[in-house]
């Protein structure tokens, strides 16, 4: 890993912009390169948070290492930027110790399914109560463009300069197919759907994911013959066809000749983790022994926490 | 070094006969209901599942510095690979105890000098009590009355509070006949 | 700490040390554990897994030591005492994560079985290899807190003082037991829970306008946390970060927040050091761990054959207990030091260190796989009569 990339976006945000309350105004200007669609992705999350109802105090937001692994650090909550890869299981931490927290990851697809992709499928599998949002950008954006797990086959990245012979992961696949109660995606051109599934996702009982594809124009764009941000996002309006409900299998994801299927694909109601926990404690152990398991009884009395 | 030794004692067997909750109940009678000091070692690894298992327990009035078992004063076996293993090792001197009918000794089998040794039918004992699996708590009980290292009241009170509830009837039981079947076979403590 | 009378297992007990040092952690307050099973710590996570539903905490096995490792550090953030358990392959694999919990400034306990290395080694048997990795497993430069037992006792006790020095430094604390002290039974005395001093987390008390994450109250290097979830949308990252916890890339605040950091333990404070006979002795043993105990028998021999022989006996073993074994090393009367450890010579150059040839010091090194045997440590003190 490379530090940060020093191409920066000298625009600030405008003043009196309705993120303003929202967003860290003291560590502007962001390290976003213009084009790059994570600052898009981050205002749809805000607006799905306040029309969630969700008290603000009560959400958290942990990120990895990476370009979207910064979200963390701009958006005005109590926030964690972790390591690489470990944002989920970080996550599972804080929520089973604070369970009246709602607990979000907002990282990358590097940082959540390559490195961290072992999290991300047992997190679904044990479906603690926590939604993933994943900004797959199908590169290593803040390390200088390396091929992901997610970049398609034959693209060009610096670590494949003669085309990737891999083929990608279907994230909503993997994901439905481990266990996720709720699996959805958009792109960031699709911002009124987006705003709606992030919504639904932040209060959905159980793992909930969203995929977001956001173009990286200055690194995977370019050199892939995609142009800049705008053609991308061109990309994303004309080859996108929404099929919700469809069999995650078949939710096909090709920039090149289409289609970019997007929607809402999995909304199973599944006990989480937690409500499992206690229902099977108290019956195996017996309400004579167990204590149930949530915010009182974790958190000491506040006397005594001088 | 035998200033700071101990008293050594090796119990030996296989897995699932109850080999490490003997040296348990050995270790709880001295450290808890004697107020002495004990140390138990385990035997873990594939050692522990199914295979040859061990246990070494160290009973001292002092501080027990070192906690493994070289040379045992008792040596207690089960089976028969444990005995061609560990009878080698046993002290001059000391006691071999064993289950009479998992265990023959043959000729070949040389006791080091002054060594003692005392059988016990304890599985059949245990099935005499339509339990098989209390074989070690009877074994428990012979110990104590051929090989006292604490008092019979404190390694029967160890035995009560190792058993799973609800099972201490059974397990006292046990402990009584192998205690008398070693007064009644060897006099007791000797 | 709440429910902490009922929660705690009172009485003698003969168990060993893994079961001792779990009772030390629910004693000290600890309702969250993370962990992947590994031998020979696994009794350690296996205990808590049945104990915690009924003291209210919960154990959660997780994919693997990455995971656990972060997990009780967001566990930690969520507001609870925490701790993770490993050995051997899975300590190294945690390293990255005691590295964050050092710059998060995260109140933590990392339990280390220690077993036989490199790699998978030996995993049922001793060692005493990873005394070296405790200080500077994870990259850069961090301070180091790690307590060593060498009885089921001890690692109850300072299981409890782990968490209670993890609170009161904010920073990762390690336990490190052995194989021989966890798979040990022995008889440990667990006082009642209201005998048992427990340090609380240190929450500030400012409101969110005025809190800032990583500012010291004045006099302090320890700065208080905020309760997450109470809207003090506070910020917490391992990169390099100013006193407000934005992570800033420049050399001045790395070296602000290094200095700190290195400071923040009081030396006097965290180390235990138990001392025998140690005025005027001819030779010194320095020793931690099992091989204390076996060490402890060969001294006894040496004196019976009338040498003067001293003891110091490490529970603290980083940070280093530098001004007392330099004190206590270069007394006039010593003419040798002799570091019997379980590993090919770890401790032994920290000794080396702050002796600084002011005598000869011998390491009696062992590579695993069984402890010393008492007589090759005697030997080596009774070369000083040659």
């Amino acid at each position: 890993m490379r530090g940060p990339r020093t191409t920066q976006s000298l625009q600030a945000v405008p003043v009196n912009s309705p993120m303003e309350d929202w967003l860290r105004m003291d560590r502007m200007p962001h390290i976003w390169c213009p084009g790059c669609g994570i600052g898009t992705a981050v205002n749809c999350f805000v607006r799905a948070v306040e029309l969630s109802g969700i008290p603000r105090k009560k959400l958290a937001i942990v990120s990895g290492i990476g370009c979207t692994g910064r979200v963390a650090g701009y958006i005005k909550l109590d926030s964690f930027h972790t390591t690489h890869g470990r944002a989920i299981p970080f996550a599972i931490g804080l929520k089973l110790a604070s369970p009246d927290l709602h607990v979000v990851v907002f990282s990358g697809d590097g940082d959540l399914i390559a490195i961290g992709g072992n999290h991300f499928i047992h997190a679904a599998r044990r479906n603690v109560n926590i939604t993933v949002i994943c900004i797959n950008n199908l590169t290593y954006g803040m390390t200088g463009g390396q091929v992901a797990p997610t970049s398609p086959k034959h693209s060009i990245a610096t670590t494949t300069p003669y085309g990737n012979l891999e083929s990608p992961f279907n994230l909503v696949h993997l994901a439905d197919s481990s266990g996720a109660s709720y699996v959805a995606r958009y792109t960031t051109f699709h911002v009124r759907p987006l705003v709606h599934t992030m919504k639904e996702a932040l209060t959905k009982n159980g793992f909930s994911f969203v995929e977001v594809l956001s173009p990286c124009p200055t690194l995977y764009g370019r050199r892939n013959r995609l142009g800049d941000g705008l053609d991308i996002m061109r990309v994303f309006k004309e080859k996108a066809i929404r099929r919700d409900g469809l069999s995650t299998d078949a939710a096909f994801v090709d920039l090149k000749n289409g289609p970019i299927v997007i929607g809402k694909f999995k909304d199973r109601p599944r006990e989480a983790f937690l409500d499992v926990y206690n229902d099977a404690m108290t019956r195996v152990i017996g309400k004579d022994h167990f204590i149930p398991y949530g915010p009182v009884t974790m958190r000491p009395p506040e006397d005594e926490s001088e | 070094m035998s200033g700071h030794r101990g008293t050594e004692v090796r119990i030996a067997g296989f897995g699932g006969q109850g080999v490490i909750l003997s040296g348990m109940i050995l270790g709880r009678a001295v450290s808890i209901f004697e107020n002495k000091h004990a140390t138990l070692m385990q035997s873990f690894g594939p050692e522990a599942r199914g295979g040859a298992c061990s246990a070494q327990v160290i009973l001292s009035d002092e501080k027990i510095l070192y906690p493994y078992v070289k040379a045992p004063d008792v040596l207690v076996v089960m089976s028969q690979p444990a005995l061609r293993t560990y009878l080698p090792t046993l002290r001059e001197g000391g006691k071999l105890i064993y289950e009479q009918d998992l265990v023959k000794l043959e000729e070949g089998d040389e006791l080091p000098e002054g060594a003692t040794c005392y059988g016990v039918p304890a599985t059949k004992i245990a099935e005499g009590l339509r339990r098989r699996i209390v074989l070690n708590i009877v074994m428990v009980g012979f110990i104590s009355a051929v090989a006292p290292m604490v008092s019979m009241e404190s390694a029967r009170k160890a035995v009560l509070h190792s058993v799973p509830r609800g099972t201490e009837a059974l397990n006292g039981r046990a402990f009584d006949m192998g205690y008398r079947y070693g007064v009644e076979n060897y006099g007791g403590e000797s | 700490m709440y429910s902490i009378k009922e929660a705690v297992l009172s009485g003698i007990h003969f168990i060993d040390g893994d079961v001792a040092c779990a009772e030390g952690a629910i004693a000290a307050g600890c309702r969250f554990s993370a962990g992947y099973p590994i031998t020979p710590s696994t009794e350690v996570v296996e205990r808590l897994a049945a104990r915690f539903p009924m003291v209210g905490g919960m154990f959660v096995q997780m994919e693997d030591e990455l995971a656990s490792s972060i997990a009780i550090i967001g566990a930690a953030w969520g507001g609870v005492k925490a701790m993770t358990v490993s050995s051997g392959p899975g300590i190294s694999l945690m390293q990255e994560h005691i590295g964050l919990a050092a710059i998060t400034e995260t109140p933590t306990v990392w339990v280390n079985v220690q077993r036989c290395g490199p790699s998978t080694g030996l995993p049922t048997q001793p060692a005493q290899g990873d005394m070296m990795q405790a200080q500077w497993g994870s990259h850069g430069d961090y301070p180091s807190l790690a307590l060593c037992p060498n009885s089921p006792q001890e690692a109850f006790d300072l299981t409890v003082r782990a968490f209670n020095l993890a609170e009161r430094y904010r920073t990762p604390v390690m336990v490190l037991l052995d194989e021989a002290v966890g798979h040990m039974l022995e008889k440990v005395v667990i006082p009642p829970g209201d005998e048992i001093d427990v340090d609380a987390r240190h929450f500030t008390s400012k409101p969110p306008k005025e809190y800032r994450a990583y500012e010291c109250a004045p006099g302090s290097l320890v700065p208080d946390m905020a309760r997450t979830g109470e809207g003090y949308y506070f910020h917490v990252t391992g990169l390099t970060h100013d006193e407000r916890g934005y992570p800033i890339m420049l050399a001045e605040v790395q070296r602000r927040l290094m200095e700190r950091l290195m400071a923040k333990i009081d030396l006097d404070d965290v180390t235990q050091v138990v001392q025998s006979q140690v005025d005027g002795c001819e030779v010194l043993v320095v020793s931690y761990g099992i091989t204390s105990r076996v060490a402890e028998r060969a001294i006894l021999e040496a004196r019976e054959q009338g040498l003067r022989v001293g003891h110091l006996r490490l529970l603290t073993v980083w940070p280093f207990p530098e001004k007392l074994v330099a004190e206590r090393c270069t007394q006039g009367s010593v003419q040798r030091v002799v570091v019997p450890e379980l590993n090919m010579g770890q401790m032994v150059r920290e000794v080396e260190r702050v002796v600084a040839g002011a005598c000869p010091v011998t390491l009696v090194g062992h590579p695993g796989g069984a402890v010393h045997e008492p007589e090759v440590i005697l030997e080596a003190i009774m070369e000083v009569r040659q």
